[in-house]
Parts: structure tokens; sequence; C-alpha cells
């Protein structure tokens, strides 16, 4: 039997007129200086999607795509439009958590309060009220004012009662990020029960891993258009791709900017870096863990450069260095340098896990002090089979002992 | 997959599509309205008794206080108006007459203008989850209603006192009285919340509004002094048009038993009628107006 749809999202326009307010008026500058007089903003454009039963849903893309917007279409909190949002079943959104909750009511009143809000009924939440407290952890004060609360109990509250609503349709919008590494666990075990009950999640997130592990489908969104939709890793792949444009095209402007001003007087400076297969010598687009790959990198210097190292790490998307060496940990002494030269960094065996990362280069003297660097020196795109998540590649298998 | 979940399927494969959010079409949503906010009863329960208790929640008189504003006014009014000014001389019981007039203006507006600016108010939820957005307004009703309950046992319990507690046919101008205050302050809380998102200059407007449409009804004095004074019909007419005033003297006619012999408007009670079946028509055009206006309150608070 194949999952009926809950949620049809059909032609889902969303128009935000721009008034003076500060808002919208800052969303329209990062729209462009030049269409700053125009009067409307489409938050959404032509979306048409289904969703069926069962399938837990990403929604990803840049800041001011439209995920949020479409996330409360589909809660029925703001009206597209034109078009159509139509869902079945029990919906419960969890946009903010407590949303809500009053700060001079006790713990316990809060409880029915916001159970009531998210759709149970008083005897619903009398059956759970237990469950709620316990899952919460903060049984003593359940009976003290809302106000009083640390902010966590405020947050463990509020989880509570949200993840005791029965929903058939679960919206999310990055409340998963609130909370201490304990309460997220919690929080993750809860949708991954949720998953396997056969509830709906449609999930806001700006951490790509996180989508990646629990969605089974993710859709990016950019200017309120729908770039891509399909499995986590292709979406993802598409959205990184983009994410690295703009950066690339702020590195520029940055660059165009400065660039004319104050440009120092470099004595050395990394030029292109080039990768290449290690063998055939090739230049490469994108590899497979494991392949072994050669990194060569042009160097000039004028007008003479001694006691020098060269360093490279490759770093993910989001800046975290996966490895890093250079010359002088290696072990090479490099000899001074005149006009033009160029090194290769050997990387054979390269066990990257699915993703795209960068590659970047530094010239320092051997005391340490920098000379140049090159923040995106390159890129290396590592396609994998998909069977894992993380930045080291593994060859997992599974064997019952 | 799991039994549960593919049960859960099953159940979803039957149940129908639905709006997420409110209905479009101006005349044909009412029903679904009506439905949605019968199904969200508990809620409202729940919100009433939120604004009642986080009200006074942390005074040492608590409820008191509620019953202490309207006695203050009482004494007030008595005083300047009823002793130095000497309306009292002319209106029998005019600590009874005062306090019936209050109950019923109360009403009024503890409704409109708490429930003016009940949307806003609730901003925080509004933008977070969907819920029929009347439920705020009626929730300020209903909290209306509970304090307007305890005014109106101590204005029968001053009758008592005053030993003219009220008994007869009389009684009947009471619930009548009651539904078009109802109706109406109903009618222009759901109005006035959803346009005072737009324009928040609403608020303070009804506000002074208020103050004003206190005097346009007869609350200190008394229908027999501005019969003297509107002496041509047709200023009456204007006079009598406003219904909280008709629904004043429907009160008075109840609970004001000195006041038996004073004139009356004619045909007060058809005139009551009247007022609630055009309150009822303006109570059903300003939902479908509150409902049109919703769809956009989540982008414009």
């Amino acid at each position: 039997m194949t999952n009926p749809n809950v949620i049809e999202i059909e032609n889902v326009s969303k128009r935000f007129i721009i008034r003076k307010e500060k808002s919208l008026k800052e969303r329209l500058v990062n729209f462009g200086r030049s269409k700053l007089h125009k009067e409307d903003f489409w938050a959404l454009r032509d979306v048409d999607l289904s969703i069926a039963s069962g399938s837990t849903v990403g929604l990803v893309g840049p800041n001011g795509s439209g995920k949020s917007t479409l996330l409360k279409a589909i809660g029925g909190i703001i009206q597209p439009t034109s078009g159509t949002v139509k869902v079945r079943g029990r919906l419960a959104a969890l946009l903010e958590l407590g949303a809500g909750f009053h700060p001079d009511l006790t713990g316990r009143e809060n409880v029915y309060l916001n159970a009531s809000i998210l759709g149970l009924s008083r005897q619903q939440t009398d059956k759970h009220f237990d469950a709620i407290v316990d899952f919460s952890g903060i049984e003593q004060f359940i009976d003290t004012q809302v106000k009083f609360y640390s902010s966590g109990m405020y947050v463990r509250l509020a989880f509570a009662v949200a993840v005791h609503v029965d929903p058939d349709i679960l919206l999310v919008d990055e409340v998963l990020a609130v909370g201490d590494e304990p309460f997220q666990r919690k929080c993750m075990e809860r949708i991954k029960g949720f998953q396997h009950e056969g509830r709906t999640i449609v999930l806001v997130s700006h951490s790509l891993d996180q989508v990646a592990e629990l969605c089974d489908r993710a859709i990016v969104l950019e200017r309120g258009l729908v770039t891509a939709d399909g499995i986590p890793q292709e979406a993802l792949r598409v959205l990184r791709a983009d994410f690295e444009a703009t950066r690339q095209g702020e590195i520029d402007r940055a660059a165009a900017r400065s660039g004319v001003a104050d440009k120092p007087a470099l004595q050395a400076q990394v030029g292109a870096v080039a990768l290449l297969d290690e063998r055939t010598r090739e230049p490469i687009g994108s590899i497979r863990p494991g392949d072994s790959i050669r990194a060569r990198v042009t160097v000039s210097a004028s007008p003479l450069l001694q006691d020098w190292m060269l360093g490279l790490a490759i770093d993910t998307p989001i800046g975290t260095t996966v490895y890093g060496t250079n010359t002088q940990l290696l072990g090479v002494r490099l000899p001074p340098l005149t006009g033009e030269a160029s090194f290769d960094f050997l990387l054979p065996d390269l066990r990257l896990g699915e993703g795209r990362y960068t590659l970047r280069l530094a010239i320092e003297g051997t005391n340490g002090q920098e000379i140049h660097r090159l923040d995106e020196a390159a890129h290396i795109e590592v396609r994998s089979d998909g069977r894992a998540h993380g930045s080291i590649a593994v060859d997992a298998s599974f064997a019952t002992v | 997959m799991s039994l549960t979940s593919e049960a859960r399927a099953t159940a979803l494969a039957l149940e129908p599509l639905r709006f997420a959010g409110p209905v479009p079409g101006f005349a044909t949503g009412t029903l679904t309205s009506l439905r949605d906010i019968a199904a969200h009863r508990e809620l409202m329960d729940l919100l009433i008794r939120r604004e009642l208790k986080a009200k006074y929640k942390d005074s040492a008189l608590g409820f008191v206080w509620s019953l202490l504003k309207p006695l203050a006014l009482l004494l007030v009014y008595y005083v300047a108006i009823g002793k130095f000014l000497g309306a009292a001389r002319q209106i029998d019981d005019f600590a009874i007459f005062i306090f019936t007039g209050l109950t019923a203006w109360q009403l009024v507006t503890d409704i409109v203008v708490p429930g003016t600016g009940s949307i806003v108010a609730n901003s925080g939820l509004i933008k977070k989850v969907y819920l029929p957005r009347e439920v705020f307004p009626l929730a300020v009703v209903g909290s209306a209603l509970f304090n307007f309950a305890i005014q109106l046992a101590i204005l029968v319990a001053a009758t008592v006192a005053v030993g003219r507690f009220p008994v007869g046919p009389n009684w009947l101008y009471f619930p009548l009285s009651l539904l078009v205050l109802l109706v109406f302050s109903t009618a222009m809380a759901l109005l006035l919340s959803a346009v005072n998102v737009y324009l928040r200059d609403v608020q303070y407007l009804v506000e002074i509004a208020f103050m004003i449409l206190f005097w346009a009804s007869p609350i200190v004095y008394s229908w027999a002094l501005v019969q003297e004074e509107l002496t041509a019909a047709w200023m009456q007419a204007v006079y009598l048009a406003n219904p909280v005033t008709l629904a004043v003297l429907g009160f008075q006619q109840t609970f004001w038993v000195a006041g038996a012999g004073e004139p009356i408007p004619d045909h007060l009670g058809t005139r009551l009628l009247i007022a609630l079946g055009i309150g009822v028509v303006l109570l059903w055009f300003c939902q479908r107006v509150f409902a049109k206006l919703q769809s956009n309150f989540a982008q414009e608070l």
C-alpha cells in the first residue's frame, strides 16, 4: 500500500507587502539595493509539493529563502497569497517551545494550557500529565510559577508537553537547537520514535548534518523557489554548492573593495592551486573516499622569500578543520625562493566522508608569522555511497556474532 | 514499517484533506468557523482562567480588587453627582440606580476595551500556533462575564438590603438587555481586535470613545431628565438608537424598583428585541470581517 499524502501544497505563492517597517526593509536590502523601491517581496513562488505520510522532510536553504514561511503556511499560521495548502490528520507545530506559557501561572497550569493550545483535551492531558512531568524532570517545581523557572527548566517543560501531544504531522522549526546536550539527545530520540510510529515530520534546520541524519527527503528552497527536492545527499549537495558560490562571491567582493585601497606589497603569494589525480596527474573535480590526490601549489615570491614554510588544511563547509599539516611538520626545509615555483602535497588514500571540502593554503615564516593565506584555494567534492555521514570515511559493515 | 505506522497510514488515508488554517470564502466559512471555535471550548475555558488568575496573581486581595473598582466609582458618583449636584433628590434609591447602570456599562467596557487589544496581546501565540483566533476576544468576553456575575450578585444583595428586591415580569427585561449588551460588545470586540492589528491607534481611540459614550447612556442621570431636554422626537430617536442605552434602561426596569413610576421610552421591549436582531446580524458580519482579516495576522504582528 502506498502511503497517502498528508500535506498537499499546490502553486503556493506568498507575497509580503513591504512597509516602512524595519524587519521587512532589511529583508529587502538582502535582495539588493537596486530593488529598494519595489513594493512587494515574494517569500514563496509557485511551490508545488506533496508529502506522504510517514516521511521525514527537511526544509533547508539560506536565510530568507522562505523555509519558515512555508512551514507556517503548512501550519495554517499564515495564508498564502495564491494557491492552496491542504492537510490531513492532527497537526502540531513546534515553532517555538513554550509559546503560550504564561509567566504568572504555575508549571501545572501551564501544562494544561499549552497542551490545550497544541490540541489536547483535558482528559488526554490528565492521562499524560505524570508522563509529561516525568519527562521534564522538574517534579519539584511543577507548582511554582514559571517566571521563577530557569530557561532550561522552561524549555524542558515545554518540550515535554509538545512531545506528548499525539500529532500525525509535526512541524519543527529550529527548536532542536535549544537546550543542553542531554536534552538535545532526548529530542532526537523522541523524533526517531515519532518516525517509527509513522508520523510525518517536517523540519526546518540550518544544521545540514542533522537533516542528513534524520530525514529521508530534503527540499532546498532559495528565494522562495524549490531548487532541489530528493534524497538528502543529493539535495544537500546542491545547497552546499550554492552556499559555496555565495561565500565565494562575498570574498570576491570584499577583495575588490579592499584590494584597490591598501594592498600591502606582498613578499610572497600563494597563486593557483590545482587538484590532480595522484597517478594520471589530470585535474579532478570530485573524488571518492580513499582516492589519492595531489595538490599542486604555485608560490611566487619577490624579491626573496627565505626561512619559510607552506601549510595546507582541509576544512568542512562550516569551517571545521579536518586535516592540517605544513612543511615543517613534514620535516621539509624549503629553500629560499625568488620568482615562481610549484610544489606538490601528496595526499594518498584520502578517506573523507561525503561532502564538499575546502583547501586552505598558507605561507608562513619559520618564526610563525603569516605571510600570505589563501582561504578558498580549491575545493574537493567527495561523493560516497550514502551509507554513512560525517567527515571521515570508514568502510563499515555489520554482522551478528 | 511497524504495525502502528501502517495503521496510522490507513487511518489517514480515510480522512479528507482540509485547508490549513481558516477556510477561504466570505459567506461560506461561517459554519466552519463556528465548528472550529466550538472545538476549542476547553482552550477558551483555560484562557479565561488564565486571564482571571494572572490578573491579580500576586496581589494580597486578589479578586476583591475587581469589586473595589465599581464600588469606588459608585461612591464617587453617589457623592459628587447624587449629593453635590443634587441628582439624588430627583432619583429615588440613587445608589441602586447608579450601580445598575454601572454594572451594565462595566460589562461593555470589560469586553470591548481589553477585547480590542486581545489579538495584539497574544501575538506571541498567534505567530507560532494556528488556533481559531476568535478565541482570544471570546476569552475576554468570558472573563468579563465572570466579573459581571460578581457585580450582579452585589447589585441583587443591595436591592435586598434596601428592601426592594425586584419581583414580577420586569425581570424579563434583564436577560433581553444582557443579550443585547453581549451581542453588540462581542461584535465590537471582534471587529476592533482585528482592525487594531493593522492600526494600533484603534486601541487608544476606543478608550477615549468609551469615556465619551459613558455619558451618552442614562447611567448617572435618568431618562426623565433626558426627555425634558431632548424635546424633538428625532433627537430622542438618536439617543435611543444606542443599544447600550436601551440595555441600561432595561437593567433599570428590572433592578431599580424605586423607579417603577418613572417614564420609560415607548415599547422598550420591542426596541430591545429589534436591537438584538440587528446585533446578531452585526455579530455575524463582524466575525466574517475578522475571519477575512485574520489571514494576515501572523505577518502584521
